[in-house]
């Protein structure tokens, strides 16, 4: 995985809440066993029509939204299902960051395993992000800030071990092996 | 030492390494159930990696969520007919075969959906750690359980290490006093609950169900509750097993026996959470009032009883869900039109839905217009329901009598809506599309779903059942 420090991008703007996990990848496109090429499948429903053409009110299909990677979504995005595929869409489609007021408890721990942060903000800061889409942020998982071009900055939290991992582009996987004689005794214990 | 819940003692107990400032816990999981959709990545990354699975007799794998669920053809076998459905089904054989890893295939006698299965084999028993890349997982917290869904990444952790890392949750007591009125069901009393609590309300925290009237719904009923636990944001959802937990395992083909049961039973009664243990959060209801109930919206939080009006919206996100739905504040939902009947899904597809809805279909056809399809749970759901005679009940009106398996809860087996068309469904989801694209679910019990069945409407079954 690549590692996570800083980065600047313009945002895009989808204030609706309770975004849940079919409208970020619908159920027909999970028939895949990979990961990769996602990014096209990404809010389907919403992005294209019935015979598959981008409808123009949707706000990914604007032209002002094109390269932005960070998403400002309405309260508790992420909801529904535990499909790891909806972070492996946005991702894919060239996310790097969820901006909202709550996110879903599965689909954020998904998110930071896929180097997609979740960053949680106050109502105010969020309704100022959603009052001006297209809004430069500088995110700093080192420092663990959203800055506007105003000056205004807030602090957002990680959960140390996720901001770890991916500040090192490492993965949950490799600390887990890393405890085999703690699993072992574990087992031991509870066999016995 | 302190009092403690029965999710602090599940907790507890599986903690093999404590969280520190840097790291969360590490716990272990007694079980591990996996399905054909959210285990190919993860199988990937344990061959990239060279690892094995650690521990391949407490994982569990079966079909369900793309799986088929047609009639079989005259060679028994359950065709399968979309190329990519059947890769990925073919991939979870391979997998299984390769790492050793028991399956319940299709068109074999246990498979079935994954939270339908594991109890009924008698792997889900209280005190262990349960997961699967599942959000229904939470099912299986009816038997005091601390069960929920992971990614997939995490099921490759856990595939690879039999252990998670995870963050502890808060704990809310849902209590629910008082007795559930005639024609007011489980799905109805999970429904209110959400109802109240809304789509997020349970974010960060496991709930326990306790009160009286939870601790007179059979172990069928309480599995249906913990199943939608997710609907309201929690992780997981838990009963205290009694009696009617016991009952329900003894016997069952995985369940301990002999001494072993005996030994068992005797660890599971110290499970329940000591007097004087305090939750992070509670909540109160009461069983006596209240109505069957049905979704109006694109959430399952979005439900009221079935003779209110819907709500006037409360924003933008209400507004955009009732015009998915097409309908209007302050209208009334009875008599309101349908084209699709789902009975079935992990919520409501076992034995007893089936009975339920049966005593509603009996001696009736199913209305002009109408598609009712029924889907078992699991294949020895169908097979108990065939020898009730059941299935006849269901065909003689016109219904269709289903394969087991996921279905059109969440439509990826060619089980589907067509845009627009309206469907009353015992599944747990009715957010934009779950049914197929355009489709608009109301959310409903068994009885509900089988009056509007008969009548092709929206109909309070209570006014049928006499
Ligand atoms: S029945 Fe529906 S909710 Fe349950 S496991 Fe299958 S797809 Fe998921």
């Amino acid at each position: 995985m690549e590692a996570i420090r800083t980065f600047s991008s313009k945002t895009v703007v989808l204030p609706i809440e309770n975004v849940d996990t079919d409208q970020i990848i619908p159920a027909r496109f999970l028939k895949t066993t990979s990961k990769q090429g996602l990014g096209k499948q990404l809010f389907s429903d919403w992005r294209y029509d019935g015979s598959g053409q981008p409808k123009a009110d949707f706000v990914l299909n604007r032209p002002e939204a094109q390269g932005a990677s960070v998403l400002v979504a309405g309260d508790n995005f992420g909801c529904g299902s535990s499909r790891e595929h909806a972070p492996w869409a946005l991702y894919d489609y060239g996310f790097r960051a969820v901006v909202s007021t709550t996110i879903a408890d599965i689909f954020r721990s998904n998110a930071l395993k896929n180097g997609l942060l979740p960053i949680i903000v106050d109502q105010a800061l969020h309704g100022h992000l959603v009052a001006a889409p297209g809004t430069t942020v500088t995110i700093s998982l080192e420092t663990q800030t959203i800055a506007l071009p105003d000056g205004t900055t807030a602090k957002f939290s990680v959960e140390p071990f996720a901001r770890y991992c991916l500040l090192n582009g490492i993965d949950e996987l490799q600390f887990l092996l890393s405890q085999d004689d703690a699993i072992k005794t574990f087992e031991a214990r509870s066999s016995a | 030492m302190k009092p403690r819940t029965l999710f602090e003692k599940l907790w507890d107990a599986h903690v093999v390494l404590p969280a520190t400032s840097d790291t969360p816990a590490v716990i272990y999981i007694d079980l591990h159930l996996i399905h054909e959709v959210t285990s190919p990545q993860a199988f990937t990354i344990l061959r990239d990696a060279k690892l094995r699975v650690r521990r391949p007799e407490r994982t569990v794998a079966t079909m369900d969520h793309s799986t088929p669920t047609t009639p079989r053809g005259s060679d028994g076998r359950i065709p399968i007919l979309d190329a990519q459905a059947a890769k990925q089904i073919g991939q979870l054989e391979t997998n299984c075969g390769d790492f050793g890893i028991e399956l319940h295939a299709l068109g074999s006698d246990g498979q079935g959906i994954v939270h339908v299965i594991g109890p009924e084999l008698g792997v889900t028993q209280p005190g262990m750690t349960i997961v699967c890349g599942d959000s229904h997982t939470s099912t299986h917290g009816a038997f005091g359980a601390l069960a929920f869904g992971i990614g997939t990444s995490e099921v490759s952790h856990v595939l690879a290490t039999q252990s998670l890392l995870q963050q502890r949750p808060k704990t809310l007591a849902v209590t629910v006093d008082g007795t559930l009125r005639h024609g007011v069901t489980a799905k109805d009393l999970i429904l209110a609950v959400i109802a109240r609590l809304g789509i997020g309300g349970g974010t960060g925290h496991v709930i326990e169900y306790r009160g009286p009237a939870i601790r007179a719904l059979s172990m069928e009923e309480r599995m249906t509750v913990c199943n939608m636990s997710i609907e309201a944001g929690a992780r997981a959802g838990m009963i205290a097993p009694d009696e009617t937990t016991y009952q329900y395992l003894a016997g069952r083909p995985r369940a301990p026996q002999g001494a072993a049961w005996d030994k068992a039973v005797a660890a599971w009664k110290l499970l329940p959470g000591d007097e004087g243990a305090t939750f992070d959060r509670e909540e109160h209801f009461d069983a006596a009032t209240l109505e069957p109930m049905i979704t109006y919206g694109t959430n399952p939080g979005m439900g009221m009883a079935i003779g209110a009006s819907v709500p006037a919206p409360k924003g933008a996100s209400d507004e955009k869900a009732l015009a998915y739905m097409g309908l209007k504040a302050h209208q009334s939902l009875l008599g309101h039109g349908i084209d699709v009947v789902f009975i079935g899904s992990c919520t409501n597809s076992r034995i007893s839905d089936l009975r339920q809805a049966a005593t509603v279909f009996r001696g009736h056809k199913v209305a002009k217009n109408v598609r009712a399809l029924i889907v078992p749970g699991s294949q020895r759901i169908k097979k108990q329901a065939e020898a009730e005679g059941l299935d006849k009940i269901f065909r003689d009106a016109g219904a269709d009598w289903r394969e087991a398996g996921c279905s059109m809860c969440i439509a990826m087996n060619g089980d589907q809506l067509a845009p627009g068309q309206y469907a009353v469904s015992t599944s747990n989801r009715n957010f934009e599309g779950r049914q197929g694209a355009g489709g608009r679910t109301f959310l409903a019990s068994p009885l509900t779903a089988a009056a509007a069945a008969i009548t092709g409407k929206i109909t309070d079954a209570r006014t049928l059942l006499g």
